[in-house]
């Protein structure tokens, strides 16, 4: 088969993948859950009329009412709102910290996978000795040691992921290399970053793009229990983790501060886990 | 088949060295200076120097290193930064709870999560599986601190059935023990539960469509044998497998749920140290949790080599 008949079918497969996609009811669900919630946070300041720093002394901790949908907090600010604004925290946190993990993780698993030899076999140690740390105590720990702040845990979470990427790419750049287009390149004498960039690259995409979409949802979870225990976004501003952590001293007096936010973060991470689901079966390249 | 144990063993050796030298790492390379946590508000140059002396900060980043891996391999940690107490000794206390609390969750996981699993891929396309993969899926998506501090309102303060946090020993009183960490452990066993769930049905899925299976159908073996002896026994693996391998994502899951529930294990232990910007402990924590996942990855793949007949003679 010729290399440019291989190189266009991704596109192709793209289309079927589509297809695929949406006949899965889960799937689609599951993206609709993350678009109501992107458009919540961009939305912010068009969907409510108050200040989530606004704090009221007449009204602490009302439970929810026409005035407080989602009722006050222990500073008598707007839950509702403070939520959306959080939604900003939740995404953007989930969103970048996958972008530095891919960003970083991607790269040295395409060197790891196509050069092989010590490359590998440094790269593949440290990714085994970073992975042998629960992701989430190497997050707190970096966390610690980068100091308390939002962007702060974005880096330990991201940095965190990476191994998982690099793992991911290693081996599906082992399994893409000895394909007859890969062949066909080198002995057509193309540069290695020409092979790695064209060839390679969109080929072990469609796993990275379905882990990607996952380890948002890991992220998600990973930010919200940062601020949770007070190591990722810092009071006043809003983020889901951060009004638990303060509502975990109100659940007999305000349990509505605890439902809410962590709700949305049940309902947030399960729309990227159909959503990642749905991506795995519609790019599974064994039903092709 | 002592042979690939022994090289499995010896495979470990470069990735413990490593985790040694990323956990010490870590503290040199990032921004903060311990010292100056350590040596108190006045940060008396004298004591400064004392201090520097003290912990060889002065030498060599290698020098320094190695001084410290000395210590760690004899069992030594050094020294919480904040009250004194060996860091070891810290550990020896906390790491029980954790244990009793980690186990406790992983055998709750594997009583809902196996069957779950078998149930799911036995009716494969039917309501119940669809049922069983929502709650599934549900339980990968809830924050567990999420769903303690739910619990918590609604069995301990509405219905007022289990303590809402603190910890018993179990050697102080069994029952008691077993009642304040039933829920925790529950908490924490949720998300594993759904892994082993799915983990279950996709290896069920495969050895069910598999030859030998439908052999022990069409010699008219009871449905309920062939699932449960000829199906389970080969799906049983990765599952083995996976966990042994869940055994990191449980100690994560315990520093969350143990902030929940004050109890005051492992996780806390590293919580609070962070606060107080104890380094010391956090090092000692996340060398202490890595090892151990070493090891029971080590663990995991010994296992697999004793279950899996095929794995025991070298080719």
């Amino acid at each position: 088969m010729s290399v440019q008949a291989e190189a266009i079918a991704p596109r192709r497969r793209l289309g079927r993948a589509a297809t695929k996609f949406l006949a899965n009811r889960s799937a689609v669900f599951g993206g609709v859950l993350v678009s109501v919630f992107v458009l919540m946070a961009l939305l912010a300041p068009v969907l409510t009329s108050y200040d989530p720093f606004a704090t009221s002394f007449t009204s602490i901790r009302k439970p929810p009412s026409a005035d407080f949908w989602l009722g006050t907090d222990e500073l008598g600010r707007d839950i509702y709102t403070r939520m959306l604004y959080g939604a900003r925290a939740s995404l953007m946190a989930g969103v970048v910290s996958v972008a530095i993990a891919v960003a970083v993780g991607v790269p040295f698993g395409l060197l790891a996978g196509f050069y092989g030899g010590w490359v590998d076999a440094s790269v593949s140690r440290v990714t085994e000795a970073l992975l042998a740390i629960p992701f989430l105590i190497l997050a707190i720990a970096l966390a610690a040691f980068l100091g308390p702040s939002l962007t702060n845990a974005m880096i330990a979470i991201g940095l965190s992921a990476t191994p998982i990427f690099i793992r991911l790419t290693r081996g599906q750049t082992l399994a893409v290399k000895t394909e007859d287009y890969v062949e066909g390149a080198r002995a057509i004498g193309l540069p290695n970053v020409l092979i790695i960039t064209r060839y390679i690259f969109p080929n072990v995409l469609p796993p990275i793009v379905v882990q990607a979409t996952i380890t948002i949802a890991t992220a998600i979870i990973a930010e919200a229990s940062l601020s949770f225990l007070g190591l990722g976004q810092q009071p006043p501003n809003p983020s889901w983790g951060s009004m638990l952590n303060t509502a975990k001293n109100f659940m007999t007096q305000a349990p509505w501060m605890s439902i809410f936010p962590g709700g949305a973060i049940f309902m947030v991470v399960l729309g990227f886990n159909l959503l990642g689901d749905g991506l795995r079966d519609a790019l599974d390249p064994r039903d092709h | 088949m002592l042979k690939i144990i022994a090289r499995r063993v010896l495979v470990a050796i470069p990735t413990l060295v490593l985790v040694t030298l990323i956990v010490f790492g870590l503290q040199k390379i990032l921004p903060g200076d311990p010292l100056l946590t350590l040596a108190g508000e006045e940060r008396d140059p004298q004591v400064l120097a004392y201090l520097r002396e003290k912990y060889r900060l002065d030498d060599p980043f290698h020098m320094q290193y190695l001084a410290w891996l000395g210590n760690v391999l004899t069992g030594d940690f050094g020294n919480s930064l904040r009250t004194g107490v060996p860091v070891s000794t810290l550990i020896a206390q906390k790491l029980p709870v954790t244990l009793q609390l980690a186990v406790m969750a992983i055998i709750m996981a594997m009583l809902i999560g196996i069957p779950a699993g078998i149930i799911s891929a036995v009716r494969k396309g039917t309501t119940t599986d669809y049922a069983a993969n929502a709650v599934a899926l549900s339980g990968m998506s809830i924050p567990n601190f999420w769903l303690g501090i739910i619990l918590i309102m609604v069995v301990s303060v509405q219905w007022r059935l289990l303590p809402a946090s603190g910890y018993v020993p179990l050697t102080e009183n069994p029952i008691q023990s077993l009642r304040t960490m039933l829920m925790p452990s529950f908490v924490l066993a949720t998300a594993l539960a759904a892994y082993l769930m799915r983990h279950t049905r996709s290896a069920m899925l495969g050895v069910l469509t598999s030859d030998y299976i439908r052999t022990a159908r069409a010699k008219g073996l009871l449905p309920k044998t062939v699932i449960l002896k000829h199906a389970l026994r080969n799906a049983l693996m990765p599952i083995v497998t996976l966990s042994t391998l869940l055994f990191g994502e449980l100690l994560a899951g315990a520093v969350l749920t143990e902030q929940v529930f004050t109890i005051p294990g492992f996780g806390k232990l590293i919580v609070d140290a962070v606060f107080t910007r104890d380094y010391a402990v956090v090092q000692g924590v996340v060398l202490c949790t890595a090892v151990g996942f070493i090891f029971m990855n080590l663990v995991a793949d010994v296992l697999y080599i004793l279950i899996n007949p095929r794995l025991r003679h070298p080719q």
